[in-house]
Protein backbone atom coordinates (compact mmCIF):
# COMPACT_ATOMS: atom_id res chain seq x y z
CA UNK A 1 0.00 0.00 0.00
CA UNK A 2 1.01 3.61 -0.47
CA UNK A 3 0.37 4.86 3.03
CA UNK A 4 4.00 5.81 3.35
CA UNK A 5 3.37 8.63 0.92
CA UNK A 6 0.61 10.06 3.04
CA UNK A 7 3.02 10.39 5.91
CA UNK A 8 5.38 12.27 3.62
CA UNK A 9 2.55 14.61 2.67
CA UNK A 10 1.91 15.26 6.32
CA UNK A 11 5.41 16.62 6.72
CA UNK A 12 4.93 19.27 4.01
CA UNK A 13 3.53 22.61 5.10
CA UNK A 14 0.64 24.08 3.13
CA UNK A 15 2.72 26.98 1.95
CA UNK A 16 5.58 24.74 0.77
CA UNK A 17 3.16 22.63 -1.25
CA UNK A 18 1.57 25.73 -2.66
CA UNK A 19 4.88 27.16 -3.79
CA UNK A 20 5.80 23.91 -5.57
CA UNK A 21 2.58 23.75 -7.56
CA UNK A 22 2.42 27.46 -8.30
CA UNK A 23 5.96 27.25 -9.61
CA UNK A 24 5.08 24.30 -11.86
CA UNK A 25 1.86 25.87 -13.09
CA UNK A 26 3.79 28.01 -15.60
CA UNK A 27 4.92 26.50 -18.94
CA UNK A 28 8.20 28.46 -19.06
CA UNK A 29 9.11 27.39 -15.56
CA UNK A 30 8.31 23.75 -16.35
CA UNK A 31 10.57 24.05 -19.37
CA UNK A 32 13.35 25.54 -17.23
CA UNK A 33 13.02 22.66 -14.76
CA UNK A 34 13.22 20.11 -17.57
CA UNK A 35 16.39 21.71 -18.96
CA UNK A 36 17.99 22.01 -15.55
CA UNK A 37 17.26 18.40 -14.66
CA UNK A 38 18.99 17.32 -17.86
CA UNK A 39 22.01 19.54 -17.25
CA UNK A 40 22.88 22.28 -14.78
CA UNK A 41 23.42 25.61 -16.51
CA UNK A 42 23.86 29.30 -15.91
CA UNK A 43 20.98 31.79 -15.90
CA UNK A 44 22.45 33.44 -19.02
CA UNK A 45 22.59 30.06 -20.84
CA UNK A 46 18.97 29.51 -19.92
CA UNK A 47 17.95 32.98 -21.04
CA UNK A 48 19.12 32.20 -24.59
CA UNK A 49 16.36 29.63 -24.98
CA UNK A 50 13.54 32.07 -24.32
CA UNK A 51 12.13 35.04 -26.10
CA UNK A 52 12.23 37.20 -22.99
CA UNK A 53 14.63 39.38 -21.10
CA UNK A 54 17.40 38.04 -18.88
CA UNK A 55 15.62 39.70 -15.96
CA UNK A 56 12.38 37.86 -16.76
CA UNK A 57 14.18 34.50 -16.86
CA UNK A 58 15.91 35.37 -13.63
CA UNK A 59 12.50 36.03 -12.08
CA UNK A 60 11.26 32.61 -13.17
CA UNK A 61 14.37 31.01 -11.69
CA UNK A 62 13.72 32.89 -8.45
CA UNK A 63 10.18 31.48 -8.27
CA UNK A 64 11.57 27.96 -8.80
CA UNK A 65 14.20 28.63 -6.17
CA UNK A 66 11.61 29.71 -3.58
CA UNK A 67 9.71 26.50 -4.33
CA UNK A 68 12.98 24.61 -3.70
CA UNK A 69 12.74 23.06 -7.15
CA UNK A 70 16.13 24.48 -8.12
CA UNK A 71 19.11 25.91 -6.30
CA UNK A 72 21.40 28.67 -7.51
CA UNK A 73 25.13 28.84 -6.95
CA UNK A 74 27.48 31.65 -7.83
CA UNK A 75 30.47 30.46 -9.83
CA UNK A 76 32.73 33.36 -10.78
CA UNK A 77 30.55 35.77 -12.68
CA UNK A 78 27.93 33.20 -13.47
CA UNK A 79 24.94 31.96 -11.52
CA UNK A 80 24.63 28.21 -12.03
CA UNK A 81 21.19 26.66 -11.60
CA UNK A 82 20.89 23.07 -10.34
CA UNK A 83 17.77 20.93 -10.29
CA UNK A 84 16.25 19.51 -7.14
CA UNK A 85 14.58 16.27 -8.13
CA UNK A 86 13.71 15.63 -4.48
CA UNK A 87 11.14 18.43 -4.51
CA UNK A 88 9.67 17.24 -7.81
CA UNK A 89 9.30 13.85 -6.22
CA UNK A 90 7.31 15.44 -3.40
CA UNK A 91 4.89 16.92 -5.92
CA UNK A 92 4.37 13.43 -7.32
CA UNK A 93 3.84 12.16 -3.80
CA UNK A 94 0.90 14.51 -3.31
CA UNK A 95 -0.81 12.90 -6.28
CA UNK A 96 0.14 9.51 -4.81
CA UNK A 97 -1.78 10.39 -1.69
CA UNK A 98 -4.87 11.28 -3.70
CA UNK A 99 -4.43 8.06 -5.68
CA UNK A 100 -4.50 6.16 -2.40
CA UNK A 101 -7.90 7.69 -1.60
CA UNK A 102 -9.23 6.35 -4.90
CA UNK A 103 -7.70 2.94 -4.25
CA UNK A 104 -9.68 2.73 -1.06
CA UNK A 105 -12.88 4.01 -2.67
CA UNK A 106 -12.55 1.43 -5.42
CA UNK A 107 -12.07 -1.40 -2.95
CA UNK A 108 -15.16 -0.27 -1.02
CA UNK A 109 -17.13 -0.24 -4.30
CA UNK A 110 -15.85 -3.77 -4.92
CA UNK A 111 -17.10 -4.85 -1.49
CA UNK A 112 -20.57 -3.36 -2.02
CA UNK A 113 -20.80 -5.03 -5.42
CA UNK A 114 -19.82 -8.42 -4.02
CA UNK A 115 -22.55 -8.09 -1.37
CA UNK A 116 -25.22 -7.60 -4.02
CA UNK A 117 -23.77 -10.43 -6.11
CA UNK A 118 -24.18 -12.89 -3.22
CA UNK A 119 -27.93 -12.95 -3.54
CA UNK A 120 -27.79 -14.01 -7.17
CA UNK A 121 -24.63 -16.11 -6.91
CA UNK A 122 -24.53 -19.12 -9.19
CA UNK B 1 -12.00 -4.93 -7.83
CA UNK B 2 -8.92 -4.89 -10.03
CA UNK B 3 -6.74 -1.87 -10.54
CA UNK B 4 -5.99 -1.59 -14.24
CA UNK B 5 -4.07 1.64 -14.44
CA UNK B 6 -3.20 4.74 -12.51
CA UNK B 7 -1.49 7.69 -14.13
CA UNK B 8 -0.24 10.84 -12.45
CA UNK B 9 0.51 13.95 -14.44
CA UNK B 10 2.39 16.21 -12.05
CA UNK B 11 2.60 19.18 -14.43
CA UNK B 12 -1.14 19.30 -14.97
CA UNK B 13 -2.17 18.13 -11.50
CA UNK B 14 -4.17 15.27 -12.95
CA UNK B 15 -4.78 11.78 -11.64
CA UNK B 16 -6.32 9.17 -13.94
CA UNK B 17 -7.47 6.06 -12.16
CA UNK B 18 -8.88 2.98 -13.93
CA UNK B 19 -10.41 -0.03 -12.19
CA UNK B 20 -12.54 -2.97 -13.21
CA UNK B 21 -15.50 -4.42 -11.32
CA UNK B 22 -17.39 -7.72 -11.57
CA UNK B 23 -20.76 -6.10 -12.16
CA UNK B 24 -22.56 -4.61 -15.10
CA UNK B 25 -22.39 -0.94 -16.01
CA UNK B 26 -25.91 -0.19 -14.74
CA UNK B 27 -25.09 -1.59 -11.30
CA UNK B 28 -21.88 0.45 -10.98
CA UNK B 29 -23.76 3.57 -12.17
CA UNK B 30 -26.23 3.12 -9.30
CA UNK B 31 -23.34 3.45 -6.85
CA UNK B 32 -22.85 7.01 -8.12
CA UNK B 33 -26.47 7.95 -8.71
CA UNK B 34 -28.03 6.81 -5.43
CA UNK B 35 -26.81 9.03 -2.56
CA UNK B 36 -27.38 6.26 0.02
CA UNK B 37 -25.09 3.95 -1.97
CA UNK B 38 -22.62 6.71 -2.81
CA UNK B 39 -22.08 7.56 0.85
CA UNK B 40 -21.24 3.93 1.59
CA UNK B 41 -18.01 4.24 -0.38
CA UNK B 42 -17.12 7.94 -0.89
CA UNK B 43 -15.66 8.19 2.60
CA UNK B 44 -14.10 5.45 4.73
CA UNK B 45 -16.12 3.76 7.53
CA UNK B 46 -14.56 5.87 10.29
CA UNK B 47 -14.81 9.06 8.24
CA UNK B 48 -18.07 8.76 6.36
CA UNK B 49 -19.64 11.07 3.80
CA UNK B 50 -23.28 12.16 4.07
CA UNK B 51 -24.95 13.52 0.93
CA UNK B 52 -27.77 15.88 1.91
CA UNK B 53 -28.64 16.58 -1.71
CA UNK B 54 -27.63 14.94 -4.96
CA UNK B 55 -29.36 16.28 -8.07
CA UNK B 56 -28.15 13.81 -10.61
CA UNK B 57 -28.56 15.76 -13.84
CA UNK B 58 -26.59 18.38 -15.76
CA UNK B 59 -26.71 21.64 -13.82
CA UNK B 60 -27.61 19.81 -10.61
CA UNK B 61 -25.85 20.22 -7.30
CA UNK B 62 -24.78 17.96 -4.52
CA UNK B 63 -24.10 18.99 -0.95
CA UNK B 64 -22.26 16.73 1.39
CA UNK B 65 -20.22 16.61 4.55
CA UNK B 66 -17.71 14.25 6.04
CA UNK B 67 -17.85 13.30 9.73
CA UNK B 68 -14.46 13.01 11.37
CA UNK B 69 -13.91 10.62 14.29
CA UNK B 70 -13.83 13.77 16.47
CA UNK B 71 -17.24 14.83 15.18
CA UNK B 72 -16.14 17.70 12.93
CA UNK B 73 -18.07 18.10 9.68
CA UNK B 74 -16.00 19.47 6.82
CA UNK B 75 -18.37 20.26 3.96
CA UNK B 76 -18.15 20.02 0.19
CA UNK B 77 -20.34 20.54 -2.83
CA UNK B 78 -20.54 19.28 -6.39
CA UNK B 79 -21.85 20.92 -9.51
CA UNK B 80 -22.86 18.25 -12.00
CA UNK B 81 -21.83 19.44 -15.46
CA UNK B 82 -22.72 16.42 -17.62
CA UNK B 83 -24.65 13.19 -17.16
CA UNK B 84 -24.95 10.50 -19.82
CA UNK B 85 -26.45 7.55 -17.93
CA UNK B 86 -25.02 4.99 -17.45
CA UNK B 87 -21.77 5.87 -19.16
CA UNK B 88 -20.43 9.26 -18.23
CA UNK B 89 -20.58 11.71 -15.34
CA UNK B 90 -18.74 15.01 -15.02
CA UNK B 91 -18.77 17.16 -11.95
CA UNK B 92 -16.92 19.92 -10.16
CA UNK B 93 -16.00 19.41 -6.53
CA UNK B 94 -15.39 22.30 -4.16
CA UNK B 95 -15.28 23.24 -0.50
CA UNK B 96 -18.31 24.58 1.30
CA UNK B 97 -18.87 26.70 4.41
CA UNK B 98 -20.75 25.61 7.56
CA UNK B 99 -24.10 26.17 5.85
CA UNK B 100 -23.08 24.03 2.89
CA UNK B 101 -22.70 26.96 0.50
CA UNK B 102 -19.69 27.06 -1.84
CA UNK B 103 -16.79 29.05 -0.39
CA UNK B 104 -15.47 29.90 -3.86
CA UNK B 105 -17.36 28.67 -6.93
CA UNK B 106 -14.22 28.98 -9.07
CA UNK B 107 -12.06 26.92 -6.72
CA UNK B 108 -13.13 23.51 -7.96
CA UNK B 109 -11.51 20.21 -8.88
CA UNK B 110 -12.94 18.54 -11.98
CA UNK B 111 -13.87 14.87 -11.95
CA UNK B 112 -14.84 12.91 -15.06
CA UNK B 113 -16.15 9.37 -14.57
CA UNK B 114 -16.51 6.97 -17.50
CA UNK B 115 -18.05 3.51 -17.28
CA UNK B 116 -17.54 0.98 -20.08
CA UNK B 117 -18.62 -2.63 -20.41
CA UNK B 118 -15.60 -4.96 -20.28
CA UNK B 119 -15.03 -8.74 -20.37
CA UNK B 120 -15.25 -8.94 -16.59
CA UNK B 121 -18.02 -6.44 -16.14
CA UNK B 122 -17.31 -2.73 -15.97
CA UNK B 123 -14.23 -0.65 -16.49
CA UNK B 124 -14.40 2.62 -14.54
CA UNK B 125 -12.06 5.50 -15.36
CA UNK B 126 -11.94 8.51 -13.05
CA UNK B 127 -9.97 11.57 -14.16
CA UNK B 128 -9.36 14.15 -11.42
CA UNK B 129 -7.90 17.53 -12.31
CA UNK B 130 -6.94 20.05 -9.66
CA UNK B 131 -6.66 23.81 -9.98
CA UNK B 132 -3.99 24.47 -7.42
CA UNK B 133 -1.73 22.88 -4.89
CA UNK B 134 -3.68 24.32 -2.01
CA UNK B 135 -6.81 22.68 -3.35
CA UNK B 136 -5.18 19.28 -3.91
CA UNK B 137 -3.67 19.42 -0.46
CA UNK B 138 -7.08 20.24 1.09
CA UNK B 139 -8.76 17.42 -0.82
CA UNK B 140 -6.12 14.99 0.41
CA UNK B 141 -6.70 16.17 3.94
CA UNK B 142 -10.43 15.55 3.60
CA UNK B 143 -9.54 11.95 2.85
CA UNK B 144 -6.49 11.79 5.06
CA UNK B 145 -8.10 10.32 8.16
CA UNK B 146 -8.46 7.01 6.42
CA UNK B 147 -4.85 6.98 5.26
CA UNK B 148 -3.49 7.63 8.70
CA UNK B 149 -5.92 5.21 10.31
CA UNK B 150 -4.92 2.58 7.82
CA UNK B 151 -1.23 3.19 8.36
CA UNK B 152 -1.73 2.77 12.09
CA UNK B 153 -3.76 -0.38 11.47
CA UNK B 154 -0.92 -1.77 9.38
CA UNK B 155 1.63 -0.98 12.06
CA UNK B 156 -0.60 -2.74 14.61
CA UNK B 157 -0.81 -5.72 12.28
CA UNK B 158 2.95 -5.90 11.83
CA UNK B 159 3.49 -5.60 15.59
CA UNK B 160 0.99 -8.39 16.22
CA UNK B 161 2.84 -10.65 13.77
CA UNK B 162 6.37 -10.06 14.96
CA UNK B 163 7.70 -12.25 17.77
CA UNK B 164 8.28 -9.53 20.33
CA UNK B 165 8.43 -11.79 23.36
CA UNK B 166 11.46 -14.04 23.53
Amino acid sequence: MLTYNQMVVYQLSDSAVDRIFQALADATRRDIVERILRREQSVSDLARHYDMSFAAVQKHVAVLERATLVTKERRGREQIVHGNSETLRRAAELLDAYEQIWHERASRIGEILSETEKGSDT
Amino acid sequence: MTLLDSHKDVDNLTLTFTTEFDADVERVWQLWEDPRQLERWWGPPDYPATFETLEFSAGGEARYYMTTPEGAKPRGWWRITAVDAPRRLEFQDGFADDKGDPIDVTDVAVCVVTLEASDRGTRMTVVNTFRSAEQLDEMIKMGMEEGMAQALGQIDGILAESPVSR
